[in-house]
């Protein structure tokens, strides 16, 4: 069963990409319009726009950046900076550079302003991409896949349908030594201590209540939980409902390790993602939005995301393919065209198990190359704001 | 619509109300349930007193305020005033026992 059924493009540290993605990445939100600019003229599916908004330096975020311009999917990048933000461009270009990456830097105030930057950056993004066009893909095999799970537009079907057809997926897949990815602590909440015992250690049992402990805390602190008037229209009525309902995504085998923003999973199994702050609240919202959990689910290693929706949600993201499972059969007649999977006819009498296993195929086969609808309709969505973290703890990850 | 067709099909043969687990004290509708409609329920039969949208929660039996609300097994909340069996479970009776939850309207629900 883990004959090869995929194919990727092999990179200098081992992994293997799915895509092979140009990024335009601007520095600053002063450089976004031009880049934006370089993106449609390009016209092209496989270059993408991410970047950074904010003008004063982080930590966070320069190492999101990092995972990001590194991520396998990603073939080449050409950064866009104004001249006079904060942001450590020689550093992101030398960490792309080391990757074996193609990597050019303009910055917009040396390069004569919107249009020459403009002009330069066509003709950049034109010779990467027919350089790209020369690389082949090699066979690539379950288990060096990395697979996020996010849900959002959640509704008092996620729970029963979507969310849980998602978990056998997972199943399946780590048995095949995949690595799957499941996060937000913050809507886990209620969840800590069944999640606790899932551990493969005591040590990171603990660590994972620690975490979920810090979620509620940080969420008190801003006034509210991660609930959206939608998710009480179709039916859900508390953070710790909508949880559970969450939670199911993550299925039934055990948690492995307990990974923050960038750390990629060391070898295949179930990993929790912590995308909630450490330290005092300080930048606000932990996530202000699903692709800002998207994106850091990418920055993980993620090949591809497994978007489960039950009001609803239309978006893709930038870098890697997002599956769409939705989770209500109305919701799924509303918006059949943006929906990968009716995971909504469980309602309606149709098995579990055949739902995941529906999923589990298109996940091998978006992975082979064939785009998934958010991929079809351009979503490339892409958010990431300030934040800080510490590193894991040494109980966090499997022992080697 | 050819999904709504089956849908109209399915819906006459599968009950209208799902038990996630058994020490549930809530059901959920499998689809929009109109007020006044005959269902059975832990082998009764009895009335919806109003309409219920497709995932929303119904008491499986009266609660009194401050009961644990169960679903898939777990707490999700405490009431904050009884309900009788077949009643409306949702942000008007229940409270979230972690964080309280946001409206369009003003914000969060009162504790």
């Amino acid at each position: 069963m883990n004959a090869p059924v995929m194919q990727g493009i092999l990179r200098k540290d081992g992994r293997k990409g799915i895509r092979n993605v140009v990024a335009v990445a601007y520095l600053v939100e002063c450089a976004h319009h031009v880049s934006r600019l370089i993106v449609q003229k390009s016209a092209a599916d496989d270059v993408h726009l991410i970047g950074f908004p904010g003008c004063y330096p982080n930590k966070y975020s320069l190492e999101m950046m990092q995972r990001l311009c590194t991520h396998p999917n990603v073939g080449a990048v050409l950064l866009v900076s104004l001249g006079c933000e904060g942001f450590n461009r020689e550093q992101l270009r030398r960490t792309i550079a080391a990757s074996g990456r193609t990597v050019d830097l303009l910055v917009i105030q040396q390069s004569g302003g919107t249009t020459r930057t403009l002009n330069a950056g066509l003709e950049i993004v034109k010779k990467m991409r027919a350089e790209l066009a020369r690389q082949t893909p090699v066979p690539m095999r379950l288990d060096e896949l990395v697979v996020g799970t996010v849900c959002g537009g959640s509704d008092g079907t996620s729970g029963i349908t979507a969310n849980p057809a998602v978990g056998r997926c997972f199943d399946w897949l780590i048995e095949q030594n995949a690595a799957c990815i499941f996060e937000e602590t913050g809507e886990l909440i209620g969840c800590e201590r069944i999640m606790a015992s899932r551990a493969i250690t005591p040590e990171l049992g603990v660590e994972i209540e620690a975490c979920v402990d810090k979620a509620a805390n940080y969420y008190r602190i801003m006034g509210y939980g991660s609930f959206a008037p939608g998710n009480a229209d179709g039916g859900l009525t508390t953070l710790e409902e909508k949880s559970m309902g969450a939670y199911s995504k993550s299925g039934s085998s055990p948690i492995s390790g307990l990974i923050k923003p960038g750390d990629v999973p060391p070898r295949g199994g179930l990993y929790l993602l912590d995308v909630v702050p450490d330290g005092e609240p300080r930048f606000g919202f932990p996530n202000i939005s699903d692709n800002a959990e998207i994106v850091e689910l990418i920055a993980c290693g993620s090949h591809l995301i497994l978007f489960t929706t039950g009001r609803g949600s239309v978006v893709g993201s930038a870098i890697s393919p997002v599956i769409k499972v939705c989770a209500n059969p109305d919701t799924y007649a509303r918006m059949a065209d943006d929906m990968d999977v009716n995971a909504g006819r469980i309602l309606q009498g149709a098995e579990l198990d055949e739902v995941g296993r529906e999923i589990f195929a298109l996940v091998q086969s978006v992975a082979g190359g064939a785009q998934s609808k958010s991929e079809q309709l351009g979503h490339q969505e892409f958010i990431l704001t300030y934040k800080q973290f510490e590193p894991i703890g040494p109980a966090c990850l499997p022992a080697a | 619509m050819t999904s709504d067709a089956n849908n109209n099909a399915t819906q006459t043969q599968l009950p209208p109300l799902l038990l996630l687990h058994p020490d549930d004290n809530i059901v959920v509708a499998r689809r929009d349930i109109a007020a006044g409609e005959r269902v059975e329920l832990d082998g009764e039969s009895f009335t919806i007193p109003a309409a219920v949208e497709l995932g929303h929660k119904l008491a499986r039996r009266a609660l009194p305020a401050q009961a644990r609300v169960l679903k898939y097994g777990a707490p999700i909340g405490s009431m904050k005033t009884a309900v009788a069996r077949g009643e409306h479970v949702h942000l008007h009776n229940l409270r979230s026992d972690y964080i309280p939850s946001t409206t369009r309207e003003g914000g969060v629900d009162a504790h």
